[in-house]
């Protein structure tokens, strides 16, 4: 394993547990502990915990904070009650997205404004410097706090039920059992104070905890016991990224680069451009005619999986009218799925269509994204 | 039965008889592979009538996570293929030293047979016992 790649809090308890480790956004993270079908069905199903310390968790206090990241970031955050969560772009002057990111409101103990994001782990570095060096002179304390705390994701349908088990006390647990999607609380979870979220990115519901690093391995067991019997399983990136595909939830890297068109990613909603002036904000006006390119979901007609870089075509068509951004088996659906930008004429939902893999010509159709949604309750 | 042969690759091959050209042997992936790939999902198999080289790749498995080519151990001419495999990938992992077999394959030169490790060689190559 390569000397340079960073170890997150609980890079041992991973080894411990069977997980293999790979490289990944310059960590080395478990991509699967036994099956990466058994432990994406363990999400959808019962629970899944994933070691997600490899995000980037950043920090902005001080009197400036609130209006300097209103100024950094795509989404309109001044508005953000303490508590709220936003997914958001972080773009450059050059109208380079830099990163996707959640963008979140809380209040210190004396009850200033703190704001935090968590980046992607490959985009961790240059998102600090792009950030540091928009920086004021003074009134924004910012802060990398990535390595003296730990990420931890719950997801599935009894991940709220397993964590709260884990709450002693009647306050935090009603204000666990009381959290709405995409808002944050604290918890003492197993005894370690945590910072928790309705979040995830698996499509299923759960939470993320963040917690001093040095508390990491207890809370992980503690919730692996309190899931045991239920069937929790922990599970490595591999499940989290098939997870994330039927959930539809882009990735940097795949459905979003730097000059992707977030409105034909389906991103739009994060760019709030009216009467704002973020970081290159021009290139993000809205044209009138909409994008010449949108992202789609495929399910391919036959068991071989489209991968990133393969080409989409059209019936009758020579040149590839799109490319797979994403691709791989779906475990919930039993069939192979992808995400690909396809040219607006091919892009409705129906639309016959084929991908070449290697030397094959699979036939596939558009479907509605996400390939899959949970059911509300 | 006859000893198994590896190619670093991972494929193992078998000839029945004393191996001689125009010998056929079977060919399939060692459970070794079959463990470490995981959470299979398509296979492709060769053409019969195929000729291949060694280490040239003559059929595709893919898990999950990524694709892996299938390497001939020694050349040849395919002359079967076990067309239910794809549909029962499970037996790759189950039996994949008997009904996992993938292909049989006449054999041109059984001395390309020599340069394949045995399975202490093998065993020892992929860190098992």
């Amino acid at each position: 394993m390569t000397e340079s790649l960073l170890k997150t809090p609980l890079h041992d308890w991973h080894v411990r547990r069977g997980g293999r480790m790979v490289g990944f956004g310059g960590w080395e993270m478990p991509v699967q502990y036994s099956s990466i079908i058994a432990e994406h069905t363990a999400v959808r199903t019962v629970a899944g915990l994933f070691d997600v310390s490899h995000m980037g968790r950043l920090r902005f206090a001080g009197p400036g904070a609130v209006e300097f990241v209103e100024r950094l970031l795509t989404r309109r955050t001044c508005d953000m009650q303490p508590g709220v969560i936003r997914y958001t772009l972080v773009t450059d002057a050059a109208s380079r997205i830099l990163d996707d990111a959640l963008v979140s409101r809380e209040n210190d103990a004396a009850g200033s404004p703190v704001v935090g994001l968590v980046v992607n782990a490959s985009n961790r570095c240059r998102v600090v410097a792009w950030i540091e060096s928009q920086l004021p002179d003074s009134g924004v304390a910012f802060e990398d706090r990535t390595f003296e705390t730990a990420m931890i994701a719950v997801q599935g349908p009894l991940a709220l039920g397993i964590v709260g088990r884990l709450v002693a006390d009647a306050a935090g647990a009603a204000r666990l059992a009381a959290l709405r999607g995409y808002r944050g609380t604290e918890a003492v979870v197993a005894g370690v104070p945590a910072a928790v979220t309705r979040t995830g990115y698996t499509g299923e519901d759960g939470v993320e905890l963040v917690v001093p690093a040095a508390e990491a391995e207890r809370l992980a067991d503690a919730i692996c016991e309190a899931g045991k019997a239920d069937g929790l399983l922990p599970c490595g990136l591999g499940g989290r990224d098939t997870l994330r595909l039927e959930a539809a939830m882009p990735l940097y890297g795949h459905e979003l680069r730097e000059d992707t068109d977030p409105f034909a990613a389906g991103l739009g909603f994060a760019m709030n451009v009216e009467g704002r002036s973020f970081p290159g904000v021009e290139r993000f006006r809205q044209p009138a005619a909409g994008p010449s390119v949108v992202r789609v979901g495929l399910v391919i007609e036959s068991k071989r999986p489209a991968r990133e870089g393969h080409d989409v075509l059209a019936p009758g068509m020579e040149s590839p009218v799109g490319t797979v951004t994403s691709g791989s088996f779906s475990p919930t659906l039993g069939v192979p799925i992808a995400m690909a930008n396809v040219a607006a004429a091919h892009a409705a939902v129906g639309t016959p269509l084929a991908v070449r893999i290697r030397d094959a010509i699979e036939p596939a159709r558009v479907v509605r994204l996400p390939f899959y949604s949970r059911k509300k309750t | 039965m006859a000893a198994l042969k590896f190619a670093p690759s991972h494929e193992w091959i078998r000839v029945e008889e004393s191996p001689a050209a125009g010998s056929v042997a079977t060919i399939g992936i060692s459970s070794y592979a079959v463990e470490a790939l995981t959470d299979l999902v398509f296979m492709q198999l060769p053409q019969v009538g195929r000729r291949v080289k060694a280490g040239e790749s003559f059929g595709e498995i893919e898990s999950v996570k990524a694709v892996s080519d299938l390497y001939a151990p020694v050349g040849g001419e395919i002359v079967e293929v076990n067309a239910a495999l794809p549909g029962t990938l499970d037996t790759l992992a189950s039996d994949p030293y008997g009904k996992g077999w993938v292909a049989k394959l006449r054999i041109d030169d059984p001395k390309e047979l020599d340069k394949l490790l045995d399975q202490a060689a093998y065993d020892a190559s992929v860190g098992r016992k």
